[in-house]
Formats: structure tokens, C-alpha cells, sequence
């Protein structure tokens, strides 16, 4: 029989969001345990040397594994333990407690946590969840393998490459081989417009002279052991290759930045319900799941574009979880049309103390001058206007909401109207 | 007024400086560099560096003589001219660094004759 251990808050995951959320759960007085299944702590950060971290938290420009330390050198003089090389292999349900088992260095180990927070990140889409047929050569990497061949083993993965998706991994990746020496042929996007940040549009390729064509993408490969060349196509609106508009391109890599998924498998393990649109767990405020005591924060909530957010995320998670409660939470919830790709948290608590609360959204497309809106049952509780919206760059909205605004059980529902539809 | 300002040449720039990446317009005219779109007034200071000497700090990374990290990452301490980056990112390929170096050591003084350091952006060396 395994020997029990009980902590207060056990975090999965010490990238960004789970460094922060154990820091938080610790300093609110919390026995915290944070487990990571590598051996260094910072998760994607580690590999991430570009900088523009931190400039919201600390107005400093920094790189990705300065960002972290800035966390991981807290920990010692906190009381967060910490397992590295340690894998949570199954989560079991008591009451509201967690049961975890956990494979260590030094044999399976059993936890017993109070609360749980789920930081567990995003995984990168691949080549089979788009559909790129052909050759199952070598030479198809994502973006982030990329990256960790390039910038933590020290070895470039192409000499001449062609960059599928626009996405903010891509376009960084797209400098950072240029740089190493190797040629970018180009950024192909399928959408009519780039997933990345305007900025790394700019600085990623301009910069460099990397050619961006969107409404394109990868049709076929072609090679044998290793990719010699993809075939490129024009899309139509409902991204469907045009026949006649095929070119073939010779490369030795073709490198994915086509989007990113929360990773929850053992979110679903448990049961937390999910949101079909950010792919992430159901939370309220604190970020706590429609399951008492489970928490869900940064990428595995819902993928952000900036650390901070992420860093800010974990420690609302920590916060709440050091000293949650079983009292009744009085969930509103909160919807959004299809003018919005989503809204984070997706209920508030009526019972909350905080009337001050902090939501996360993205428009459906590109707006300019839109006004977004708020209602409950009818009622307008808010309303606000934006100059531009852009579906790659994330929102954070703090709102007050006092108790009399949230009697009754309608959703909040959030809504956005561009000026020309107005 | 429309005819004044279209016969100067109207350059849209994206700002870099912070993520809101405001697209700022800019048209160089008699009373000087009129900007507009831009949120704050590093904007301004950011267009009119980027029309007469683009600068840009530079992040890439250096090799070592350790097997367990055989390469280590680093960025410039200030910017540098973006028509460098290249050089700049060339010469620090011929780089080996020879010590388990920590955040901020420096691994290279007044790179390329840019007046700027560079230095190390990880820790990793210092926890084998």
C-alpha cells in the first residue's frame, strides 16, 4: 500500500500558468505541491529565446526563459514543492478531493488535493489533424519541433523550408531560421488574412523579406526519405484548392504553425465539462471548473497570445484554490454569439465578494470601430467600443458587476456589432 | 487639405514597441513627421526611428562546450541597425562559450562595432 501525501493545492504543469499558480496558491498559504514531467522547470518558455515577453507584467522586453526565471527563482525561498521528472498517470474523484497517482524517479507515488489546478498547456496541430497528404517522408515538423531542435539541441532542421500557417510560432520561426542561415521560402496561410500578431508580421518577416501568401496552402509532398519539394495551391473562399493553380516548390522541410489546442486529457479524465469553442475547461472567475476543487488556467484554458495573461491566469487559479470553499457559487452563465470566437470565464459567480471581474474574448473577424455589448434577460449591463478587434489578438476586459445586476437566471450575453452593421 | 497631405508619401508602419501593434500612418511634411493611429507617444518615437534608422535587438542563440546544453540563448543588451542583424547573427555563430554562463554574463562585447553587448538570456548552464 502506497503512503498517502495531502496537500492543500497540487498544480500539474510548471509552464507559465502552473509556476504562477503554485507561487500564488503558496503565498495565500497553501501547502502546494507543483509537478512537472520534465526535468527543467518553465515548460514552452525554455525554448522561446525571442523576447517581448513580459512587457504588460514587467514593461521589460524580455526573453522566454528570462520570463520564467523571473517565477522559478521565487520558488525556493517559497514552500511550493516541487517533483520534476514526474508523470500524473491517473486522477481518481473523493468528494470533492483529488486522488493522484503519479510515476517519480523514486517509485509511483499517491497525493491527496484538495483543490487541483490543470496547467498542462497547449499541443501544437498536426500535419494529420489538416489534412496534408502524400509521402509520410521525414521533414515535416511543426513549429515548436522546430524551435526545440534549433534552440535546445543546437541543430538547424532545414537549410531551405516553406512555412505553412501564419501563426505567431511560424512567423517567429520564420526569422529565427533566417537567421541561423537557412532560406524561408515563404509563409503560406489558407485564411485571407495572418493568424499571428500584426507585430510579428512585421518584425518576423518584413523585416527579412519573407514573402506572406495567404489564401494558399499545401496540397501534396514529394520525397523519399527525406521531403524534396510540396505542392501549393490557391484556396477559394470555403478553402477548397482551385484546380490549374498548383506550383511545386523545392524544400527540405515544410514547418506547421496551424494552430494550437488545449491539452485535456486530464481535465476529461475527471469529467470537467468542456467549451466546443476554446477547446478548454468550463470555469468561472477563479477559473474553477463546473467540478468543485478542480481548477484550469493559461493554455490548457484557452490558448493566449501573451505570457502575462497566462502568468495572471495561474494566479487567479492559485489564489482561489488556496482557500476555496464547497458554499454555493450561484453560477450565471455567460454565452456569446457567433460575432465572438469566444469568452473566458463561461459563468459567474453570483455569490462572489469581487464584483470586480475579469473576461477574456476574441472577435469572429477583423472589426473596425465595433461596439461590444452585455445584456442579461433584456437589460443592458455594459456596453463599449473598440477602434480595431482582430481575431489573433485576445481581449482582457475588466468589468464591475454588482449582485443586483446578476439576480435571475438568463446568461450574460455577449455580443459585438461592427459600425457598418450598426 | 486632402490634396496637401496625398502629395506627401504615406508610409504605414506597424509598431512593435508593445502587442498592440498599432498601425501607425505617417507622412513626412514641411512641419515635420505627422503621425496618426498610433495609441501612445512610443509610437511616434518608434515611426520616425523606423523612416530614418530602423532599429531592432536582436535574439538567436550561441553554442557551448557543454554536452547537456550544447547551445545557450542570447540577445542584445541595447538594438542594434536592422540592416546588421544578419552580421551580427553570423559572427555569433563562431561563437563557443567556454564558461556555465548565467542570466545577464556577458558573452560578447560591442558586437560587430554596434556599441552593444551581448548577453546571456537563460540559466540553463547553471543547472546541469
Amino acid at each position: 500500500m502506497m503512503q498517502e501525501q495531502i496537500f492543500d493545492v497540487t498544480v500539474i504543469g510548471a509552464g507559465p500558468a502552473g509556476l504562477a499558480a503554485a507561487l500564488a496558491a503558496d503565498h495565500a498559504g497553501a501547502k502546494t505541491l507543483l509537478i512537472e514531467r520534465e526535468a527543467r522547470l518553465g515548460g514552452i518558455l525554455k525554448q522561446c529565446i525571442h523576447d517581448g515577453f513580459g512587457l504588460v507584467r514587467y514593461k521589460e522586453k524580455l526573453s522566454g526563459p528570462e520570463y520564467a526565471e523571473r517565477f522559478i527563482e521565487q520558488l525556493p525561498q517559497s514552500g511550493v514543492v516541487t517533483w520534476t521528472l514526474s508523470f500524473v498517470s491517473q486522477i481518481k474523484r473523493d468528494g470533492t478531493d483529488s486522488i493522484l497517482i503519479v510515476i517519480t524517479r523514486e517509485g509511483m507515488k499517491q497525493v491527496r488535493t484538495r483543490s487541483l489546478i490543470l496547467a498542462t498547456g497547449c499541443r501544437e496541430r498536426t500535419s494529420r489533424q489538416i489534412g496534408v497528404h502524400g509521402r509520410h517522408c521525414a521533414g515535416v515538423f511543426t513549429a515548436g519541433t522546430a524551435q526545440y531542435y534549433t534552440n535546445i539541441l543546437g541543430k538547424l532542421p532545414t537549410k531551405r523550408c516553406v512555412i505553412l500557417g501564419s501563426g505567431d510560432i511560424g512567423l517567429i520561426m520564420a526569422r529565427r531560421l533566417t537567421l541561423e542561415g537557412a532560406e524561408v521560402v515563404g509563409v503560406y496561410e489558407a485564411k485571407p488574412t495572418p493568424s499571428g500578431l500584426t507585430r510579428n508580421v512585421s518584425q518576423c518577416l518584413w523585416d527579412f523579406e519573407i514573402p506572406l501568401h495567404t489564401s494558399k496552402t499545401v496540397t501534396r509532398l514529394f520525397g523519399d526519405a527525406r521531403l524534396a519539394a510540396v505542392e501549393i495551391a490557391s484556396v477559394d473562399a470555403c478553402m477548397c484548392p482551385i484546380a490549374g493553380t498548383e506550383e511545386i516548390i523545392p524544400c527540405d522541410a515544410l514547418i506547421l504553425s496551424v494552430g494550437l489546442i488545449p491539452e485535456n486529457e486530464l481535465a476529461e479524465s475527471i469529467g470537467v465539462p468542456i467549451d466546443a469553442k476554446t477547446k478548454g475547461a468550463v470555469v468561472d472567475e477563479h477559473n474553477e471548473t463546473l467540478l468543485r476543487g478542480v481548477f484550469s488556467c493559461g493554455n490548457a484554458l484557452h490558448v493566449n497570445d501573451l505570457v502575462d495573461y497566462v502568468s495572471e491566469s495561474g494566479e487567479i487559479a492559485g489564489k482561489a484554490a488556496a482557500s476555496r470553499s464547497n458554499c454555493a457559487r450561484g453560477l450565471v452563465p455567460v454565452e456569446c454569439d457567433n460575432s465572438l470566437l469566444y469568452i473566458v470565464p463561461q459563468r459567474i459567480c453570483r455569490n462572489a465578494e469581487k464584483q470586480d471581474r475579469l473576461f477574456f474574448f476574441r472577435s469572429a473577424r477583423d472589426m473596425d470601430n465595433a461596439t461590444l455589448t452585455i445584456t442579461k434577460g433584456g437589460n443592458t449591463l455594459y456596453a463599449k467600443k473598440f477602434a480595431h478587434l482582430r481575431p489573433p489578438e485576445m481581449e482582457r476586459l475588466p468589468i464591475r458587476l454588482t449582485p443586483e445586476q446578476l439576480v435571475g437566471n438568463e446568461p450574460l450575453r455577449f455580443h459585438l456589432e461592427d459600425s457598418e452593421h450598426a | 487639405m486632402h490634396d496637401t497631405v496625398k502629395s506627401f508619401q504615406i508610409r504605414e508602419i506597424v509598431c512593435i514597441v508593445c502587442p498592440n501593434g498599432c498601425r501607425i500612418r505617417c507622412a513626412q511634411t514641411p512641419d515635420g513627421l505627422q503621425c496618426s493611429g498610433q495609441k501612445c507617444k512610443r509610437g511616434v518615437d518608434y515611426a520616425a526611428a523606423e523612416l530614418t534608422h530602423p532599429m531592432r535587438s536582436l535574439t538567436t542563440s550561441v553554442k557551448t562546450a557543454f554536452p547537456d546544453s550544447p547551445v545557450v540563448s542570447v540577445r542584445t543588451d541595447g538594438e542594434i541597425e536592422k540592416a546588421k542583424l544578419i552580421d551580427v547573427a553570423k559572427a555569433l555563430g563562431q561563437v563557443i562559450v567556454e564558461h556555465r554562463v548565467k542570466i545577464g554574463d556577458i558573452i560578447a562585447k560591442d558586437i560587430c562595432g554596434t556599441g552593444v553587448n551581448i548577453i546571456c538570456t537563460s540559466d540553463r548552464l547553471m543547472h546541469p
